[in-house]
């Protein structure tokens, strides 16, 4: 008796309620309501309210004033906020090396390795690390005379030939790469050995009895069984090299030409609190963010025939 | 096996074990050297080289002095604070509302998915700006249940890890319970909530890790440091005038990785198939 019309008699609410189909919207509302909340007021509304400041000139407090587009045109036109986007090119160039890298150890490491879950552990625990413990560490590593110089030293570099690596112009955006690649090779690592993983072991057994080589099981079998976590991690790194952040804020503080896009829009919002201009950035970074990943799901849909 | 193919394989297990050995090292090198230069004294650290190593392994004052500098016992306990709360209320919003998804059809699910999945894609510092003043409105600033709600409601991972382990449960479990007369809150509680322990020691593990570390948020909405410091933001105590004695500094890092450390050592598994298990859907 689920339908109302064709019941005897019209159910009160409470008859209602206590029936399956109101047990189950009651249960699906008493689940759903808080966690939609939260999201309604910690992602929705300031989505929407960020598109709106974003034609605003205003502070968190006092007075705003409504100024068109300006905002944006500030953002096409100042140095230190568009130009700071060339920065993400050496986030790209980062990653790529970052993937390629982890791709390698994940090979080697889903065969058979001797103590193969240390070097695993080894790689993997700069992930689990702090940002501003990374901040300090790097800060540390990269001062003259110190870590890295002292192991360049050892590989037969004179310290007068070195720059230094997070003042120097010319070097200071690589070394800041280098702690992002350090930070996240093994994670992406540890992802593509849980794809090569899911393959069955029988097959790489099937490909051994007919004779193809380690290159060959490469190609054949870890290859296309990662393809598709594989482009995936290239297109979340573009999207991550556009908001690079925490590499810069905790170690140089954008000092020196290293303030990524991310990191101006965070000065402007919350020391300058200039928050209409910095909203105008965020806006433009999100709408590129959405280019990016409706060509990904166009990549998807039509290299790969995914149906997801 | 001809002597060619021995060399060659030979060739190919030196290579494999080098380039492990290599990156093992560039992963380490830079805990390694925190780690040496945190039990110098003042006077070794000024006079030798920081990859020499300190005289005594046993001087801990560097830890004992970065521990009280940073006031650290008060950010230990609000970190504690912080985690038990967030863990608690994320896995019980998290657990109830991949049920409702996963085993209800209504009208708007598919919506509700999607929201939460589009939502990962915005990146945190852009929406802060805007968070901000949501915060400031709700008087959120400077307050650590203000801070907990906010933990709790970003980051949704966690539900995929959810909703994938609900599909693994068979439905006719929760069926036959229905037809024993069983209302849907004793079956999630009752029934579906214990089976999903696995899976909420894998979400916990991440998102503890996560709300351990979290920082940037810290700093900006936990602002007052000599209160309301997390372990993260204690360590901004080191920016500033202590800014170059590093082997305090080093102490610091290093008892703030700690926690962290054994976690890892403890649950290397969960860690490892929790990522790929929320990296797949995500």
């Amino acid at each position: 008796m689920t339908l109302n019309g064709i019941g005897k008699h019209k159910r009160t609410f409470g008859e209602w309620l206590r029936s399956r189909d109101g047990q189950k919207v009651l249960v699906i509302t008493a689940f759903l309501i808080i966690p939609l909340m939260l999201l309604l007021v910690f992602t929705y509304i300031p989505f929407a309210e960020t598109i709106k400041f974003s034609f605003y000139n205003m502070k968190y407090v006092g007075a705003r004033k409504f100024v068109g587009l300006k905002n944006y045109a500030k953002v096409f036109s100042r140095d230190d906020c568009f130009g700071a986007l060339k920065l993400s090119l050496y986030y790209m160039g980062g990653s790529v090396v970052q993937l390629t890298l982890a791709l390698y150890l994940a090979t080697i490491l889903s065969f058979k390795v001797k103590g193969g879950n240390f070097f695993k552990g080894f790689m993997f625990f700069p992930f689990l690390i702090n940002g501003i413990a990374i901040g300090f560490i790097f800060k540390f590593f990269y001062t003259r005379g110190f870590v890295f110089d002292t192991v360049l030293g050892w590989c037969g570099f004179n310290l007068e030939d070195l720059p230094y690596w997070l003042k120097d112009r010319s070097i200071n955006n690589i070394s800041l790469v280098g702690t992002s690649v350090w930070r996240y090779f093994g994670q992406n690592m540890v992802l593509f050995i849980g794809a090569i993983m899911s393959v069955s072991g029988e097959l790489y057994e099937a490909a051994m009895l007919d004779g193809a080589n380690r290159f060959q099981q490469f190609r054949y079998i870890i290859l296309p069984s990662i393809k598709s976590i594989f482009v995936l991690n290239v297109i979340l790194s573009i999207s991550g090299s556009l908001s690079a952040f925490e590499p810069p804020y905790v170690i140089t503080d954008g000092a020196n030409g290293t303030g990524t896009y991310f990191v101006v829009m965070h000065e402007i919002a919350h020391t300058q609190q200039k928050v209409g201009l910095a909203s105008a950035m965020a806006v433009v970074l999100l709408s590129i963010i959405f280019v990016v990943t409706i060509l990904q799901k166009l990549f998807f849909k039509y290299v790969f025939k995914d149906t997801d | 096996m001809n002597i060619m193919e021995k060399t060659g394989k030979a060739i190919l297990t030196t290579i494999k074990y080098l380039s492990l050995a290599f990156f093992s090292f560039f992963a380490l090198l830079p805990i390694v050297s925190c780690v040496i230069t945190a039990f110098k004294t003042d006077r070794e650290y000024q006079n030798t080289n920081v990859m020499t190593l300190p005289e005594s392994w046993l001087n801990f004052s560097n830890f004992v002095d970065a521990f009280k500098k940073a006031g650290m016992a008060r950010a230990f306990i609000n970190s504690t604070v912080i985690l038990i709360f967030v863990l608690v209320f994320s896995t019980i919003l998290g657990t109830q509302l991949a049920y409702v998804l996963d085993r209800f059809k209504f009208t708007g699910n598919k919506l509700i998915r999607n929201m939460f999945l589009f939502a990962t894609m915005l990146p945190g510092v852009a929406m802060q700006i805007s968070v901000y003043e949501i915060m400031y409105k709700l008087k959120f600033i400077n307050s650590l249940p203000g801070y907990i709600v906010l933990m709790c409601g970003t980051d949704v991972i966690a539900i995929y890890i959810f909703i994938q382990f609900f599909e693994n449960i068979d439905i006719s479990l929760d069926e036959s319970a229905i037809v024993d007369g069983a209302s849907y809150f004793t079956i999630f509680y009752k029934i579906l909530f214990p089976l999903l322990k696995p899976a909420i020691v894998t979400s916990c593990i991440l998102k503890g890790v996560g709300t351990y570390n979290e920082y940037y948020m810290a700093n900006l909405y936990l602002q007052d440091k000599k209160h309301l410091a997390t372990v993260a933001t204690s360590l901004y105590t080191f920016v500033g005038p202590l800014g170059s004695k590093y082997n305090l500094i080093c102490a610091g890092v290093i008892i703030s990785l700690l926690p962290a450390l054994i976690v890892f050592i403890l649950c290397q598994k969960q860690i490892y198939s929790g990522l790929t298990a929320g990296s797949v859907k995500g």
